[in-house]
């Protein structure tokens, strides 16, 4: 089956390795005779609600981000009609930022978000730089980890009763204090981990192309045959004992 | 010299005698560092004690080739405090002025994040910026903010010869409106690239954000850029390369282009991005007053800076060591590899120490395709070993033909065993892991430590 993707400036957001995400899911949908059709989403460009199954939103450094952030937030209404519908997404970093309400810069000013997210950002005086680890808070797969690095001076603060991606095991999280990171609402998943994530927590990437396999059938998800990852949990562990061992203290 | 210095610096001295004594490495940046930590002015005093003062040289990439082939280019005519090592923070700088008793000029090559503060108190006579790349992003932060950093420290010293990159639209911005420039570039179309490598940086406008149009890309997003929108374009240069020719492994030539006058030059390296560090050398050389012969003479008696590109024989097979550190380096590499035809067993070795960068992501934007379709087999190894297997096999790249070594003496004989007698095994380790494999080549007496002197 095909299954269409939606990369959200390609050119702008791609800091953090976001094509190695973008890798990962073609090939493990290659490995159960899926195609991914990507379709770069970027300034003059059209979104169509119903047009993807599955979007995309890296991570920029802050030039790039400030560039984009205007044509983002104005793409409020076919964002949320096509995640309503049950298009999978997952935004990572600025992304991820971008995604929430908006951000409250150092200077008091305010960059409207996109309000997929109930979450605001706050700059921060310091950047939270280190590997992490996580235990997922995900029903689909209760306590399994996550590992990845971050690099953010924007403190995410979820609204009260918001599902984060996983509780912090080791490393700074949302926002270096409530022990949370990331944020989940139905298909939707945003986080700060990049490193970048997916390779080196492919079950991750297996869920997402369940949600986008059920959006393209109509369908409920279904879990995803297993492939041998050797490698990628050899990956994991090693990443796993970095942030164990050097991983950010929250104060 | 002060009572103060004159003791901090005998102390130190001695710390590097004992250091080198007791076999912990160089002695390079020790006695630096202990200073440094006494008294950071102490390399002001060390500074402004050089009669003929102190040139620096920043970049993201070949910072430590331009300083070593400027280097070549001067020491014949004068006495040189030189960082050789590449120990380039302040406490390594403060190091090379110490241990540089009698030099006339400081010749050092500075960390992009130390740039700011060793300019401050070596109140430099030239400053040689060449290039800005995404590079560690979890240490120097994102490309603007080092940027606005330099753009500071350059205002702060507005008698300096500034020497910029004019093909970094970033880098040469900074001289933009200032008297004193001196800008190098290539002027090359037949050595252009198609397009811009994945993870460019600086695509867009420095003035007005509209993205870039280029007649010539020639090294990551270095090349003769404009801007349709507001008109914004690579300056006109004073030191150009010209009517470039690659000879493999084996060299570069091109004509080096001057307000001295015209010269052919060979350089004993390969690769487009060594023709940069050569520019970058020649126009800094020539600031500082060189003749165009010493230039041209420097250049083409220079053999690689330490690590950067070594050739050795290892019983009845070769070695090419190349460094990688960041996306745009490791591309350049990579094409040395196919310039060379070298590259049928490849060792990677991944490591992520500080000085490697902890965040090891930067390895998903390089442009490892060609490597990944000439490859036969591929050796990953150093500590994030399984890392770089999980990026070449995302890339395409058959899981059954990786070998994971972590270990990386056991990795380079692994690829010795592999490569073929009489060819040649292809080695691109990160920094901390090009030190351990040069111990290694060392220990077996295939080169020489680097604190004897490059051959």
């Amino acid at each position: 089956m095909i299954l269409r993707v939606g990369h959200l400036y390609p050119e702008y957001l791609n800091i953090y390795a976001d094509r190695g995400n973008i890798a990962v899911l073609e090939r493990r949908a290659a490995a159960r005779g899926h195609t991914l059709a990507l379709e770069p989403v970027t300034v003059g460009t059209p979104l169509e609600p119903g047009a993807h199954d599955l979007l995309y939103v890296g991570g920029g450094q802050d030039r790039e981000q400030a560039m984009i952030a205007s044509d983002l937030a104005a793409r409020h209404e076919p964002l949320r009609a096509a995640v309503d519908a049950g298009a999978a997404l997952l935004a990572v970093c600025g992304g991820y930022q971008l995604l929430g309400r908006g951000y409250r810069g150092r200077d008091g000013s305010w960059m409207e978000g996109v309000g997929l997210f109930p979450h605001e950002t706050v700059a921060g005086e310091t950047r939270m730089i280190g590997d992490v680890l996580l235990e997922s808070s995900l029903a689909e797969a209760p306590g399994r980890t996550i590992a990845g690095f971050e690099n953010h001076a924007g403190r995410t603060l979820l609204d009260p009763g918001a599902e984060a991606l996983g509780s912090v095991v080791a490393g700074y999280g949302n926002d270096g204090a409530s022990g949370f990171e990331g944020c989940r609402v139905g298909r939707v998943l945003g986080t700060y981990l990049h490193g970048p994530l997916l390779p080196r927590n492919p079950w991750l990437a297996d869920l997402l192309l369940s949600w986008a396999i059920a959006h393209a059938t109509g369908e409920e998800p279904r879990a995803l045959a297993p492939l041998d990852d050797a490698l990628e949990d050899e990956a994991h562990a090693v990443a796993a004992s970095r942030a164990r061992a050097r991983g950010g203290r929250p104060a | 010299m002060s009572a103060r210095l004159a003791l901090e610096t005998s102390a130190a001295r001695l710390v590097g005698r004992l250091s080198r004594a007791t076999g912990r490495g160089g002695g390079t940046t020790l006695p630096g560092k202990l200073v440094w930590k006494l008294d950071p002015t102490a390399l002001d005093a060390l500074a402004a004690r050089l009669p003929a003062g102190v040139a620096l040289v920043s970049a993201t990439n070949g910072k430590t080739t331009t300083t070593a082939m400027a280097s070549a280019i001067l020491a014949p005519s004068r006495r040189l405090a030189w960082n050789r090592s590449g120990a380039n923070l302040a406490s390594g700088v403060t190091s090379t002025l110490l241990a540089a008793r009698d030099a006339e000029l400081g010749l050092l090559e500075v960390d992009e994040f130390a740039l700011p503060e060793v300019m401050r108190r070596t109140r430099p006579a030239a400053v040689c910026l060449g290039n800005l790349f995404r590079d560690q992003l979890d240490r120097y932060g994102e490309l603007e903010h080092v940027a606005e950093r330099w753009r500071d420290a350059v205002l702060q010293l507005p008698e300096a010869t500034l020497i910029v990159g004019a093909d970094d639209p970033l880098v040469a911005s900074l001289a933009e409106g200032r008297a004193g420039v001196v800008r190098f570039g290539v002027d090359d179309p037949a050595q252009a690239r198609p397009g811009l490598q994945h993870a460019s940086d600086s695509k867009y406008c420095v003035r007005c954000g509209a993205p870039y149009g280029y007649d010539a890309v020639y090294v990551g997003h270095l090349g003769a850029y404009r801007c349709a929108a507001c008109g914004h374009r690579r300056p006109a240069l004073d030191v150009a390369a010209r009517e470039i020719e690659s000879h493999g492994l084996d060299g570069v030539s091109f004509s080096l282009e001057t307000s001295e006058g015209v010269a052919r030059v060979r350089l004993g390296l390969p690769g487009l991005y060594n023709v940069y560090n050569a520019l970058a050398a020649a126009s800094l050389a020539l600031a500082l007053g060189a003749g165009l012969d010493d230039v041209v003479g420097g250049l083409e008696r220079f053999r690689a800076a330490f690590g950067r590109f070594e050739r050795f024989a290892a019983g009845d097979r070769g070695v090419l060591l190349l460094l990688v550190k960041n996306p745009a380096g490791a591309n350049e590499a990579i094409r040395t590899l196919e310039e060379g035809a070298v590259g049928g067993t490849v060792v990677v070795a991944l490591n992520d120490r500080i000085a490697d960068g902890r965040d090891v992501s930067w390895i998903w934007d390089v442009d490892f395709e060609p490597l990944l379709e000439r490859a036969e087999r591929i050796v990953v190894s150093g500590e994030r070993a399984a890392e770089l297997a999980l990026r070449f096999a995302y890339g395409g790249f058959p899981r059954e033909r990786l070998e994971i070594v972590p270990e990386l003496e056991t990795a380079l004989d692994r690829g010795l065993a592999l490569t073929d007698p009489g060819a040649e095994l292809a080695v691109l380790p990160t920094y901390t892991a090009m030190l351990a494999l040069q111990a290694i080549a060392a220990r077996r007496g295939l080169t020489r430590p680097y604190w004897e002197g490059a051959s």
